[in-house]
């Protein structure tokens, strides 16, 4: 991943959190808020290096953090470890594959606001926990599914019409041209 | 397999996150405060968008229909100056009687008008960021109200510019309630998690006489909430432990995912 893809990347995070936290058109039809960042993280870890993911997680889950009544940095682990998961076995995926994608959004978005409400519990809060929940990490999970494919989709066309250009070869070799002679 | 390097990136992030979350709680507020600052630009350009969107809409009125509304609203304000007029004749009479009584004059209410920006974003809390901080004279555990008067929570974080609001049903917001009619006590506390109109009062006698329609105000004890501010009305009782208390469901009064503006009240 070159620099430009990490600018999106990130910026795409920051504006993912400001739209959870100011927007609420989702919550009011459906009951629950939908988390974008472990959606981010599974392209983070399928394109990005080690470094690059770790930092996503940090900043990612301090920026959530900062505007949810969160503790902060309870949300940064849960996105790491998901990341990490999904990095060393990077090699078995098909991160082309756009069923790939929807079932590693699924399960990073499921596992996420699990670990964080686990987090939350044994630290001694007391989140809002109950029935409901279940419906709340149902869309959550739902909605992480799908926003993952189009991060990808956003992310590959971001990169296709603005980054820079592979230079492709061709195999065109001038010491191998062969000099015809009188 | 972990490598060497995803070791150093493991032990990395968890000793940032331990030190972030073991940081004094002033510190972990400043720094949170800090980060928060940083969505100030997006949230600036949001509400001008809106505003600007807003401005719009009212250009396109028509005339005729502004007249109108203009006409509509200066018998309304005639109509408002006789009558404060009339309260402020009653007020004075007032004062005068207490003085003669020797009764302790009840002191004005001071209220601030603030706009909400922000929403939780995480599921399991029930919180908004308002746009006056502690340079509008604020602090935290103030009482937020609606615009009706309804009480909707309480400050609980105050940064220059911004403040955290807990709502009710948030299980970081109790308060101490009585029952108008009966004068019976409990704990209005937290609800589910989907059920942001209604929340549970606990701790209420088994021989409570408690009827749906019955309202539900601030007890004044607690310390935080003054007495008398309108909560909601009972919907249906219940009783647990055994039968040796109550739990009413109370519907809140305030539409807590509907606030665009809150009052906050000073003490």
């Amino acid at each position: 991943m070159n620099w430009f893809s990490a600018i999106t990347v990130f910026l795409t995070a920051f504006l993912a959190v400001f739209w959870e936290a100011a927007f609420n058109g989702i919550r009011h039809w459906i009951g629950a808020q939908i988390d974008l960042l472990p959606a981010i993280m599974v392209y983070v870890a399928l394109s990005g290096s080690i470094g690059m993911m770790a930092t996503f997680a940090v900043l990612g889950g301090l920026w959530f953090d900062s505007l949810s009544a969160n503790p902060l940095g309870v949300t940064v682990l849960p996105l790491f470890f998901i990341g990490l998961a999904i990095y060393i076995n990077r090699d078995l995926i098909l991160r082309d594959q756009t069923f790939a994608q929807f079932v590693l959004g699924l399960a990073a978005s499921s596992l996420a606001p699990v670990m964080t409400l686990l987090f939350l519990l044994t630290t001694g809060h007391e989140p809002l926990f109950g029935w409901g929940t279940i419906w709340q990490l149902i869309v959550m999970t739902l909605g992480g599914a799908i926003a993952t494919p189009i991060f990808f989709e956003f992310f590959n066309f971001v990169n296709r019409v603005l980054g820079p250009r592979t230079y492709s070869e061709t195999s065109f070799r001038p010491d191998r041209e062969i000099r015809r002679g009188r | 397999m972990l490598k060497r390097s995803h070791y150093i990136a493991l032990g990395l992030v968890m000793l940032l996150t331990l030190t972030i979350m073991n940081l004094p709680s002033r510190t972990k507020a400043r720094v949170k405060q800090g980060i928060a600052s940083l969505f100030a630009p997006p949230f600036g350009l949001t509400r001008s968008a809106r505003e600007t969107a807003s401005k719009a809409g009212d250009y396109v009125l028509p005339r005729s229909e502004l007249i109108k509304q203009n006409e509509a609203l200066r018998v309304e304000n005639e109509h408002l100056k006789l009558q404060l007029q009339e309260a402020e004749k009653t007020d004075k009479e007032n004062a005068q009687l207490h003085k003669l009584l020797g009764l302790q004059q009840r002191t004005q209410l001071k209220l601030r008008l603030a706009n909400v920006v922000l929403r939780e974003p995480a599921n399991w809390w029930r919180t908004i960021k308002i746009d006056l901080g502690t340079r509008d004279g604020l602090s935290n555990n103030l009482p937020v109200l609606t615009i009706d008067g309804y009480l909707a929570g309480r400050i609980a974080s105050v940064s220059l510019t911004s403040s955290q609001v807990v709502l009710l049903g948030d299980p970081n917001c109790k308060v101490h309630a009585r029952v108008e009619e009966t004068g019976d006590t409990g704990v209005v506390g937290a609800s589910g998690p989907l059920d942001s109109e209604f929340v549970e009062m606990n701790y209420l006698s088994k021989t409570a006489t408690l009827k749906p329609g019955q309202n539900i105000k601030t007890s004044g004890d607690g310390g935080i909430f003054p007495r008398d501010i309108p909560i909601g009305k009972i919907v249906d009782t219940h009783s647990v432990e055994y039968g040796l208390a109550t739990v009413a469901r109370v519907k809140l009064g305030a539409n807590l995912n509907a606030l665009e503006q809150v009052w906050v009240r000073f003490k």
